[in-house]
């Protein structure tokens, strides 16, 4: 039985596109398709198409035959505007980042007074400071190339801005203080720094391997679900605790920093990071909470035993 | 900045257009309007405050004065607002009322408390008897939504008078922040130099004039959305009876 599907615009609800003879084993994707040859503006990834108009847009691996419509269906279509795709924004975000604390460390002419231009700071900790600030960042980059498995194929545009106007905007913030000609070392000298730098390339590296282990979950192509479990790596253990410790380990790299450096403006960007994360792990465990009947009680979203 | 941009309300457009609203409880009713006949006598006090000081002195000089603890108490006092937003009993977004009172409170206190050569400024009474008249016709009009009876002079005024008070109100606060800055820049105010062991810095007289710049884009934005209030509001009074 072969189906018919109508798009409608979701707001002025006029007839954008009439499909007929439609496979009912087609996907939302295979519609996508459809709808961008008579659209071709519209790529497949900036089409939101929904069964109402206020409603969630549908996934693109939904099939036909199962959604609630019978034989003739009608869909909204919504734009969602300019798309990118995830490894652009990362490498942008990123390497913007990068870029803008390099500029700062390096004392590019006309940030700081003359006399300081070009020089550099005679204190270690700033050298070790960029050193692992630059790794982070990098660490990241290698992550998005080697190691994430993304679910949607892209971010809009907007956001893009937006986030890039966030790291930048910060790293160059933070960055002008820790490379100020009149930066003030941590008060405990040495034996701060060293213990920082310690518990920063932890975090680094349980970080890391939360990353992995979450990447191994989606080996076969997101059709069976499981949620992430402790492996023999010892920084995984962490999700006896916690549903997202990869923001956990994250929180603490920048609570690492922020001693390492004791620079005030470190202290509120991981404040900032922290909130956000807090929330983005509180989503992320009621939704595992919702999906699993067998999971876990004693784990928490962010923070074991607190939060 | 004026709060008479507060149109996000729901309770504003309940005669407006029939929504599916959950609404405050019955207790959380009695307390809003307590809450909000309060306000509106608050601000009743304020501004017959400033029409006796006026009366007395005979100028408009220094009239800030005479009215400086009771506008400090009720203009602190809006701060709860961010909490009925919060707990749900008001139906308007956090952030939008939050900004709008902070940005009253941030006037009332860093500016004209802090700096004490710009109280006897004429732009101070400006911004007052802008927020004063605003606000007596904002609470009050809460008041009546509250207990379902809104008279249509009241509804009317909370539309109409902000387009002469919300410039008004922005020019006096401008102009006061603008007053303020040679003192804050010779005092080093609220400020901090480097160095330091927290190794950070922070410029007050910089930060106002990032304040004053920040109503370039948000005044317009603001003031164009009570337009379009007024109208969605205000529009179909023909069919509507006078009062409700």
């Amino acid at each position: 039985v072969k189906h018919t599907v109508e798009v409608l615009d979701a707001t002025t609800k006029e007839q954008l596109c009439f499909l007929d003879k439609v496979d009912p084993h087609s996907t939302i994707g295979d519609i996508k398709s459809l709808f961008y040859k008579s659209y071709p503006q519209w790529y497949p990834a900036r089409q939101a198409l929904r069964l109402d108009t206020r409603g969630k847009s549908l996934r693109d691996d939904e099939v036909l035959q199962n959604l609630p419509v019978g034989t003739t269906a009608t869909m909204y279509f919504k734009d969602l505007g300019p798309q990118l795709g995830w490894t652009t924004v990362f490498f942008a975000e990123y390497i913007g980042v990068l870029l803008t604390y390099l500029v700062f460390f390096f004392r590019v002419p006309y940030i700081y007074s003359h006399t300081y231009a070009l020089t550099s700071s005679p204190h270690p900790v700033v050298k070790l400071a960029c050193v692992c600030h630059t790794f982070h960042y990098v660490k990241r980059l290698m992550e998005t190339i080697f190691v994430h498995r993304f679910s949607h194929g892209t971010m809009p545009l907007r956001t893009i801005v937006k986030n890039c106007a966030y790291y930048w905007g910060f790293s160059a913030w933070l960055a002008y203080y820790i490379n100020h000609p009149l930066y003030t070392p941590p008060s405990y000298g040495e034996l701060q720094v060293k213990y920082a730098l310690f518990t920063f390339a932890m975090c680094e590296v349980g970080n890391l391997s939360i990353h992995m282990s979450l990447s191994n979950l989606r080996t076969d192509g997101f059709r069976v679900r499981r949620f992430p479990t402790p492996t023999k790596n010892p920084f995984t253990w962490l999700f006896f605790f916690v549903s997202c410790p990869n923001y956990t380990y994250e929180v603490g790299a920048w609570l690492s920093f922020t001693v390492m450096t004791q620079c005030l403006p470190v202290a509120i960007y991981t404040l900032f990071g922290f909130i956000q994360m807090t929330i983005w792990a509180k989503v992320k465990h009621r939704a595992y909470l919702r999906e699993f009947k067998d999971y876990p009680t004693v784990r928490m979203a962010i923070i074991p035993l607190i939060l | 900045m004026s709060a008479a941009a507060q149109g996000t309300s729901k309770a504003a457009h309940g005669d407006v257009a029939p929504k599916k609203k959950k609404g405050p409880g019955a207790l959380a009713t009695a307390y809003l309007v307590i809450y909000n006949v309060v306000m509106t006598a608050g601000w009743l006090v304020i501004a017959v405050g400033l029409v006796r000081a006026y009366l007395a002195r005979g100028s408009y000089h220094g009239l800030y004065y005479s009215i400086e603890k009771p506008l400090k108490f009720f203009q602190t006092g809006a701060l709860l607002e961010v909490l009925h937003c919060a707990v749900g009993i008001v139906p308007s977004s956090v952030v939008l009322t939050g900004f709008q009172v902070m940005s009253r409170v941030f006037l009332t206190w860093a500016v004209t408390h802090s700096v004490r050569e710009v109280q006897s400024e004429d732009s101070v009474l400006l911004f007052v008897t802008a927020w004063t008249v605003t606000e007596i016709i904002r609470y009050s009009f809460y008041t009546f939504s509250l207990l379902n009876h809104l008279p249509y002079l009241i509804k009317w005024a909370r539309y109409t008078f902000f387009i002469v008070l919300y410039p008004m109100g922005v020019s006096g606060e401008l102009l006061t922040i603008y007053a303020a800055l040679p003192y804050v820049q010779k005092t080093g105010l609220y400020s901090v130099t480097l160095p330091n062991k927290y190794n950070f810095s922070f410029d007050y007289y910089t930060f106002l004039i990032l304040v004053m710049i920040s109503y370039i884009p948000l005044f317009p934005q603001l003031y164009f959305h009570m337009m379009r209030q007024r109208k969605k509001v205000l529009g179909h009074a023909d069919d509507y009876s006078k009062v409700e």
